[in-house]
Formats: structure tokens, sequence, C-alpha cells
């Protein structure tokens, strides 16, 4: 038997290409949309991981450090290694900030690391680990910075020593790692006028200023311009314990606020990423309507523009099934070129984005599968139209 | 006793009901017999169209009785279940516009009906290609529909009516779109057809230059048939 189908395909191909070139863009933009969402998530499971922590200690009641604010002191990170199972703790602070690279403005997150301890990049792609104690930096390779680039933070210029690969917050931004004191100091750091104000403020005070007590305001002012503040403890727990006893046994000792790995993901995925992530699902939901729409428009029109001929096959003893299965084979097929352009130009376009996009092939069997009953689902209306055709209209008369 | 290839007795049919009803047939006879071509000659409106519908097996007459090859396939009601195979295997159609499926080639038009009706792909496309030769048409057996004269057009639409060797074929005015001596040609090859493949042919028309063609011609007026003897002049 002749394919009807590939048939009235092969001599219309043009009017079909360009059909499923269009349904193909369409469905680049809905497997994007998804891949967007994917790279979000991607992004803040790529943070958590390359954090290299098994439990982040936090200030209490908060879901900080990357959900909440959070703010502890430095020096809670010396009684946490003295805790049963703790192998190595690391203070860490976190500020989104905006820095200058090439005359452009790059949003990054700064992360303050303490060399040699949980918080630093697992692995560079170029370059050296941070060695100096001040103003050396280790920078994504997507802030477009480069080895043995400096650039300005606040009043001080640092040095990129080394690049990393996927290091960006749950947001996208790429991280750039700098020693903690110079986090810490760019966090709390005042304008030189707010110091000279509040050091006068200060010296005014009677109650800072005691003649009797040398020594107390010059205290008062040191205390003032520095800052022993950190957002979290990165722990790393030695092999055989589980992190959630470690976990409970500092939130009871030390009246922190503790999460485990898998609580950190469930924080960022379901909580931080949740309305964007519902947005581009919102966004899904109506691509796919439309792209339906449009295949059912498509075919409903083509099937139309060849009613005289449905009408002369059903004459001549075609049955239901022949002219079915020639509408729905032409569905599927506009349904499988849409799909071939729209996964290809996702692919093509997909590095192009700001953001990350990941493209993983579970999606794409799942659109594919999608995009075929949504064709088959759209050919419906052409069909029962194609069926309702009464095969006396070819007769005139 | 030789077998009528159609019989219809005081065939019926009624469009409506009630007031708007309107009698298209009011009792239409006629029998035609194997290997014959007829004319059913007629104004518009005379109910043409419907008698051919109702021969066609596609619309249902009021009341009536109708045979084809001596088998009642209508007797007040369809005797037949399966009138889309009845029209596949026994009936052949030829329009006043060939209507030729535009995606498929000339072979591929003819053969497409013993294919639909189980015929294997080879075998259906060498009786298409047999059909073509004996219409003179086998030079454009590859071609494609679009590049066809509106002539070769109508010798194709032709075989595709023979393609499955029905025992009738129902033309609806197939010379309308034809020059006088392209009609002509038409109605020969019709005459031809019908003597080798002993085809009973019904020819609706209103072409002044082929009615004198034809032995036998039915006159339709007001839903009823009249027969007269026709000149059967050659073609």
């Amino acid at each position: 038997m002749i394919n009807l189908a590939s048939r009235d395909i092969l001599h219309g191909w043009g009017k079909f290409a360009f059909t499923g070139v269009g349904l193909g863009l369409l469905i680049g933009v809905t497997l994007t949309m998804a891949g967007v969402y994917r790279g979000m998530v991607d992004d803040a499971k790529a943070m958590i991981d390359n954090a290299g922590a098994d439990i982040w200690v936090v200030q209490q009641d908060t879901l900080g450090p990357y959900a909440e604010p959070s703010s502890i002191h430095d020096d809670v990170a010396r009684d946490i290694l003295g805790q049963d199972g703790v192998m190595e703790a690391g203070n860490v602070a976190y500020l989104t900030m905006q820095i200058q690279q090439g005359g452009k403005d790059v949003r990054i997150m700064l992360v303050g690391i303490e060399q040699g301890k949980p918080g630093e990049p697992a692995f560079l792609v170029a370059g050296r680990p941070i060695t100096h104690s001040h103003y050396e930096a280790l920078a994504d390779v997507k802030t477009g910075l480069t080895i043995g680039e400096r650039f300005q933070i606040r009043r001080h210029q640092y040095k990129v020593v080394g690049l990393t690969r996927r290091m960006v917050s749950s947001s996208g931004d790429p991280m750039v790692f700098v020693p903690l004191k110079d986090a810490q100091e760019v966090q709390f750091l005042k304008d030189n006028d707010a110091l000279l104000n509040d050091r006068a403020r200060t010296t005014a005070n009677p109650a800072f200023n005691r003649p009797g007590v040398p020594g107390l305001l010059d205290s008062i002012l040191e205390n003032q311009v520095s800052s022993h503040m950190v957002n979290a403890v990165l722990v790393r727990i030695k092999p055989g314990y589980d992190a959630e006893a470690v976990a409970k046994q500092i939130r009871r000792w030390n009246h922190l606020q503790t999460y485990t790995k898998d609580q950190m993901e469930e924080i960022l995925v379901a909580k931080l990423i949740a309305t964007s992530s519902k947005q581009i699902f919102m966004f899904l939901v109506i691509l796919a309507i439309v792209s339906a729409a449009i295949v059912a428009f498509i075919i409903y029109t083509m099937t139309l523009n060849k009613i005289r001929e449905i009408a002369v096959l059903k004459l001549v003893g075609a049955g239901n099934h022949t002219i079915s299965s020639m509408i729905l084979q032409q569905a599927l097929g506009l349904g499988l070129i849409g799909f071939v352009v729209g996964k290809t130009a996702a692919t093509i376009w997909a590095p192009l984005f700001p953001k990350y996009v990941l493209l993983i092939p579970g999606d794409a069997i799942l659109g594919f599968i999608l995009v075929m009953l949504m064709c088959s689902l759209a050919s419906i209306f052409a069909i029962r139209a194609a069926l309702q055709v009464d095969p006396a209209t070819a007769i005139g008369g | 006793m030789r077998e009528s290839a159609i019989h219809i007795e005081d065939l019926k049919k009624r469009y409506g009901e009630g007031d708007a009803a309107v009698d298209a047939l009011k009792g239409v006879d006629m029998t035609i017999w194997p290997g014959e071509v007829v004319g059913l000659v007629g104004p518009s409106g005379s109910g043409k169209s419907t008698l051919l519908k109702c021969l066609g097996a596609v619309i249902e007459p009021t009341s009536g009785k109708m045979t084809l090859g001596g088998e009642t396939i209508f007797d007040g009601a369809w005797k037949i279940d399966d009138l889309r195979t009845l029209r596949r295997d026994r009936i052949g159609f030829v329009f006043q516009a060939p209507y030729l499926i535009p995606f498929l080639d000339v072979t591929d038009n003819i053969a497409l009906l013993p294919m639909l009706a189980g015929v294997p792909n080879t075998k259906a496309r060498v009786r298409a290609r047999e059909l073509l030769d004996a219409l003179d048409v086998g030079h454009r057996a590859t071609a494609q529909v679009s590049e066809l004269s509106g002539g070769e057009q109508q010798r194709v639409s032709i075989a595709r009516a023979l393609a499955n060797q029905p025992p009738i074929i129902l033309a609806d005015e197939p010379t309308a779109p034809l020059d006088s001596e392209r009609a002509l040609t038409v109605v020969r090859i019709l005459n031809q057809m019908a003597q080798q493949y002993q085809t009973a042919i019904i020819v609706v028309t209103h072409d002044e230059k082929i009615i004198p063609t034809f032995k036998r011609i039915y006159h339709i007026r007001d839903g009823r048939t009249y027969e007269e003897a026709g000149e059967g002049r050659e073609a």
C-alpha cells in the first residue's frame, strides 16, 4: 500500500519543511525553558557540591547562608572542631556584588575562604590556589577574568591567580574567591567619611572616653572597624560518621543551626528557586499549549486543503483508517521535524544564554514523547473533519 | 438469461421533510447491460446527480429497488452492509474534473485503487501500466498529475475508474472541460473500454457534441426518466 502521508509531504515538502521549522523553533524555546530550569537546579547543586562540606553551620533560626542572611562569629569554627566526628571546619563569607571587568559590570558572588579549609574550590582549571593573606583571588571563568588580571573591590585591587569552572551561585552569578579577612572587610568596611564621623561621635561620648580608663576608647574604635563575623562554617566530617548525628551534636552544644548536604539542597531547590521554577513551569505549560494549538491549526488547514481529494478517496473506497492514518502520520511527521529542529536549535543557542542552560537527554526524550502525543491529539480535529467529509461531494450537483 | 449490469425500478429520493421536502427522483426505471454506454441527459436540477449518487451507493434512495449485476443492493433499504467495499470493487467513477490525487504520480493514482482492495503493489502497478497503455497515456506513467494536459488527466481518471475492473462506471459530465475533439476522443475511449471489459457505463452529460454518439439515452426530467434510442454514431 502506498504511504499517502509521505507522498503528500514529499509533494509539498517546502511548505511542510517551513512549517516544521517554525514549529521546531517553538519547541526549541520550550526545550530551552526546561534547560533554564535544569540549569538553575544544577547551579544550586554545583554550589553545594563545590563547597565540599558535609554540614553547614549557620545562625540559629535561619536558612542561611544562601537563602537567608546568617551571621556568626568566626571563632565558632574552633569550637566546632572540638566536636566528635568533625574533621575540618572552615569559615566562609558570601557577598553578592558587582565588579568591573574589561569596562563591563559583572555580577559576582564574592566568597571569603580560609586557605586549605572547606569552602575552597575543589579544583582549578588554570593558575594556582591563593597563597597570600590578602588581595589574591580565584575567579570562575564565567567572570571573564584571566590569570594575572587585576580588578577592584571597594578600595583594594585584587589579582587573579587561579581560575575555576562551574563555580556559581544559585542565581547563576560566577564566584570569586578571596581570603576570608578580605571578604569580611568588604562586607563591613565603611567609607572614610563614615569612619571619621563614627570616630568623632565615639570620642565625644563620655561613656566611651573615660579619663580614668586608659585604652578603652582605642579598643572601642578598633572594634568599630574590624569584623569577626562570618556567614557560615562549613564542616567536613571524619569517615564513618553520620552527618546528621554530628549536625545534631553541633546544634545541641553550640546553639547554632545546622544543615546537612541533603537539607541544604532541599533549601536551595525547594525553597530558594521554587518560585522561579514555578514561573518556568507556567511558561512551559503555555508554550506547550501554544505549540499544540499551532500544530492543530496547521494540520487542520492542511486537511481542509485536501477535502476534495479526501472525498474522492472515500468515494473510491478508501476506509476511514486509511484517511485517519494519513493525517496522523503527517501530524507525527511535523512533530518529528519540529522536534529535530527544536532540539538542534536549543543545542546551538543554549551556550549563548547568560545563565547556565542544561539540556539533559531525559528531558529531550520526554519532550519527544510529549511532542508526539501533542501532535497526535492535535490531529484529532483534522481527522474528525476528514471523516465528516461526504464522499458525495466528489460528485457534482 | 443475460444478466443486466444495472437495473432500477421505481427509484425515489426525497430530500428533507414536510413542506420543505423536495422529491429529486420521483420513480426512475433503468436497465443497463454489460458492455453498453448509455447517456443520461437532462437539464440542471432534473435529478441527474442524485441518480448518480444513488447508483454510486453514496446516498440512500428513499424507496425503490436497485440491483447491480443481478444482486439486489437496495430494496427499501441497503442490502449490503459495506457500501465502501461495494464502491471500491464494483463501481468506477469518472468526474467532470479528473480529481486525481496531486501528490501521487500517474501510475500510483491508478494503482491506489487495487492497492486499497488488497492487491500487492507490484501487481497493482502492472495493472495501472496496462490501462495507461490501453488509453494511450503509457508514456506519462511516471509524470506528476500537474504535468498532464486536461485530456491526459481525463484519460488517467478513466484508467483509475477501470483499475479494479468494475462492472459499472459512472461518469459525471466527463467531457465538460474538454474541447470537441478531445470530448469525442474520451467518448470513443469509453466505448472501447466498455467493449473490451464488458463494463456498463452511464455518462451524465449536457454536451450536445457527444449526445449523438450514444446508442441509448435516458432523459431525466423532474425526477423521472424517459428512454430514447440514440443515433449511436461512431465517435
